[in-house]
């Protein structure tokens, strides 16, 4: 059963997002109108935070590519508004070979693979992407890019679901405030590295909290009650069918903010995946201010000054959190499987699984059976066996956490260990130890098909 | 005006707002040592404490959310019966028929904007380094405090008793089962027993405890009942009042002393 692509009321709707897009892009020529050289004699007195990016004001060239991509939303728009007779003939849609190319795409490692590239690429090219026009980019072309997909039916199948509409509205607020972030993390390291005054200690007067912040408050609760009514009137809470103890939906899904959890079960099972990493992450936060001994960068933004703990805290909170929630919402369907944005969730699709634990592997290799107890023997014979048929599985983990941190700590980490001391060296080694399991597990997995390093289902001990 | 002039001047509105409106400088000091809601703050503070570009309002949206939260949880529970004979259609009645039953829909997109702003709000303490001495333990209350705000959005999650309900708990609470020694398949349970007697069975062990019984059913829809309305709320307002207070006497939200 499959729904149209495209019907009256999608494209009506679409014609108000281009709409949007049109007036965005307006008033963002008008600004760069504003600050350019037509105007610049007159306003060369008071240059603003925000102008500064344009040397001497954009050219007249920037003001008419701009108003001209404002002027072609707007006659999308109007196409959209005007189209709407015959959905099924309206041209402006995602094409199919995009998104066959797309589907076909659709792969865990893959994702994550290129999770992790862009998160690289933002960082090694930080400077260019804090100029506001390639963010401005940027986002015109994820808008537009979301707003072509809207055209797919599967796509609005899994993205309207009301739940689903934070998550897709939070990837670009967070992508804002990364944005953000490394503007003025930049700026001040370009500050630091000139001798000057960093950003936020340039005017920095104490002023009174009534009126300055009292306002500041009241106008942002004023918004934001508007902004939920707003919400809750367009937006109707889900409810699905009563609860049944016999109707298990497929998928199965854990609140959205649990499902970089439960994408971990892929590759660990529920005692790591759901109790210990969870609360290897909370301790990790928790002891985070006790193991960063870097004493700069408090109450302003920089990047240079502390790039280890920005660099891992990101890496954790982008791809691993974020990341894996997006994974989990939009692209795990029907038995968990992984499917394309624009693929219908096909509760039949199989994948084939064939993974093997490494014990497995390894009396294979050594052309044996495994080793296994005699029937009728005690429970410390069994334990004995099952110790020798893991032992290779048991002795990597054990090296992994026990000879790991004290060869950082004379290799790589050596600075570290001098300043840090042995307790928190090693606090900090067993905590990202811990935070490259899963991207550990996840190669072994796609590259050697492993199951578990250690599989003990005896005894519920499976890593 | 005179009217104004008047109710100013009497004894009721003196006996509340000790002192004249903060029209002058003397006076917007006074209020907020005065006013009871306004005395969390300081009297004057420093401008990049309190732009909007360094801050995020990430953390005061996330406070006023949970007050949103608050009133329109209070609402729901003048309405809502948590038995599974009513749950589904109280909130099936809330969205239908019942007066401002939009309360439900500003609760749950209240909710899920609150995790949001929680994760943006550590996101921008970590970012400008203001866990840094002197306002360590400040972070760790605004840690337990987050997993608080995940716990009171999971637990709310079962309450309108549909199927999108139940099985996102029963897929989250199949994790405590696996728990290390208190779970039932966790390992190490098994080393729990006394003379072969299992000391954590499924009718003994963290899920258990959590459900309420071996599977998502009545006890457990009256335990998250709980839980959301009363216990963790309790817990939040408390922790909150603390990390407030720490901001304060920490020297403000970030910089070092």
């Amino acid at each position: 059963m499959h729904g149209q692509d495209l019907t009256s009321e999608v494209i009506f709707g679409l014609g108000w997002l281009y709409l949007l897009l049109a007036v965005m892009n307006g008033i963002w020529t008008y600004r760069a109108y504003m600050a350019g050289p037509a105007r610049h004699d007159h306003e060369s007195g008071e240059k603003g935070h925000e102008g500064e990016h344009w040397e001497d004001g954009p050219s007249l060239a920037y003001t008419t590519v701009w108003s001209i991509i404002s002027m072609g939303y707007f006659l999308v728009a109007v196409a959209h508004f005007s189209g709407t007779s015959d959905p099924e003939a309206f041209l402006i849609r995602m094409p199919e070979f995009v998104k066959s190319a797309v589907d076909r795409l659709a792969d865990p490692a893959l994702y994550f693979a290129g999770s992790i590239i862009a998160f690289v690429l933002v960082v090694v090219l930080r400077r260019y992407l804090i100029n506001p026009t390639t963010a401005w980019v940027l986002l015109n072309i994820s808008v537009v890019f979301m707003a072509l997909s809207m055209t797919d039916y599967d796509f609005r199948q899994i993205v309207g679901k009301p739940d689903n509409v934070p998550i897709v509205s939070m990837l670009f607020i967070v992508g804002y405030f990364t944005w953000l972030y490394f503007r003025r993390a930049v700026d001040n390291d370009d500050r630091i590295a000139a001798g000057k005054s960093l950003y936020e200690q340039e005017d920095n007067d104490k002023v009174l909290v009534w009126p300055d912040l009292v306002y500041t408050e009241l106008i942002c609760m004023v918004a934001l009650t508007a902004l939920l009514v707003v919400w809750g009137i367009v937006l109707q809470a889900p409810l699905e069918e009563p609860a049944s103890a016999v109707k298990t939906p497929n998928p199965s899904k854990a609140p959205w903010y649990f499902l970089g959890l439960q994408e971990m079960l892929v590759y660990y099972d529920p005692w790591m995946a759901g109790v210990v990493l969870p609360s290897i992450i909370l301790v990790g936060l928790m002891a985070l201010p006790y193991i960063d001994f870097n004493k700069r960068g408090n109450g302003y933004y920089s990047f240079n000054e502390r790039k280890f703990a920005v660099l891992t805290f990101m890496f954790g909170f982008l791809p691993l959190w974020i990341g894996l929630i997006i994974l989990g919402t939009f692209l795990r369907g029907p038995n968990w499987n992984f499917f394309g944005i624009y693929e219908p969730w096909d509760p039949h699709k199989l994948e084939v699984l064939n993974n093997v634990n490494l014990s497995e592997m390894f009396w294979e290799k050594m052309g044996r059976t495994p080793p296994v107890a005699p029937s009728g023997s005690g429970a410390g014979t069994q334990f004995l066996y099952i110790m020798l048929r893991e032992w290779l599985g048991l002795v990597l983990v054990l090296a992994y956490l026990v000879i790991l941190p004290p060869l950082l700590a004379v290799t790589i980490f050596r600075k570290f260990f001098a300043r840090m001391g042995f307790i928190r060296f090693f606090v900090l080694a067993n905590l990202l130890l811990f935070m490259a399991c899963l991207p550990i597990k996840m190669l072994l997995r796609w590259s050697f098909n492993l199951k578990y390093i250690v599989a003990i289902p005896e005894y519920f001990f499976n890593i | 005006m005179k009217i104004g002039e008047y109710i100013r001047e009497s004894q009721i509105w003196k006996s509340i707002f000790r002192h004249p409106a903060p029209y002058d400088r003397r006076n917007r000091v006074v209020v907020m040592l005065t006013n009871f809601f306004l005395h969390l703050h300081p009297v004057s503070i420093q401008k990049q404490g309190i732009a909007l570009s360094y801050t995020w309002c990430m953390g005061g949206i996330t406070f006023f959310l949970f007050l949103v939260e608050t009133v329109t949880g209070v609402l729901l529970m003048f309405y809502y019966r948590p038995t599974l004979e009513h749950a589904f259609n109280d909130i099936l009645a809330l969205r239908d028929v019942t007066t401002l039953g939009i309360m439900r829909e500003i609760h749950r997109w209240g909710a899920h904007a609150m995790v949001i702003t929680v994760w943006l709000h550590m996101y921008r303490v970590f970012l400008t380094g203001s866990y840094k001495p002197p306002r360590e333990f400040n972070w760790v209350v605004g840690v337990l405090l987050l997993v608080l705000t995940l716990l009171l959005s999971f637990t709310g999650y079962l309450l309108p008793w549909d199927q999108l309900a139940i099985w996102a708990i029963t897929v989250g609470s199949n994790m405590a089962r696996a728990t290390p020694f208190l779970g039932h398949e966790g390992p190490g349970a098994q080393i729990l027993n006394i003379g072969g007697f299992d000391l954590i069975t499924n009718g003994s062990d963290a899920r258990f405890i959590l459900l309420g019984g071996r599977f998502v059913g009545e006890a457990t829809l009256n335990r998250f009942y709980i839980l959301h309305c009363v216990f963790i709320p309790l817990v939040v307002a408390t922790l909150i009042a603390i990390h407030f207070w720490r901001v304060r006497k920490d020297g403000g939200i970030s910089q070092p002393l």
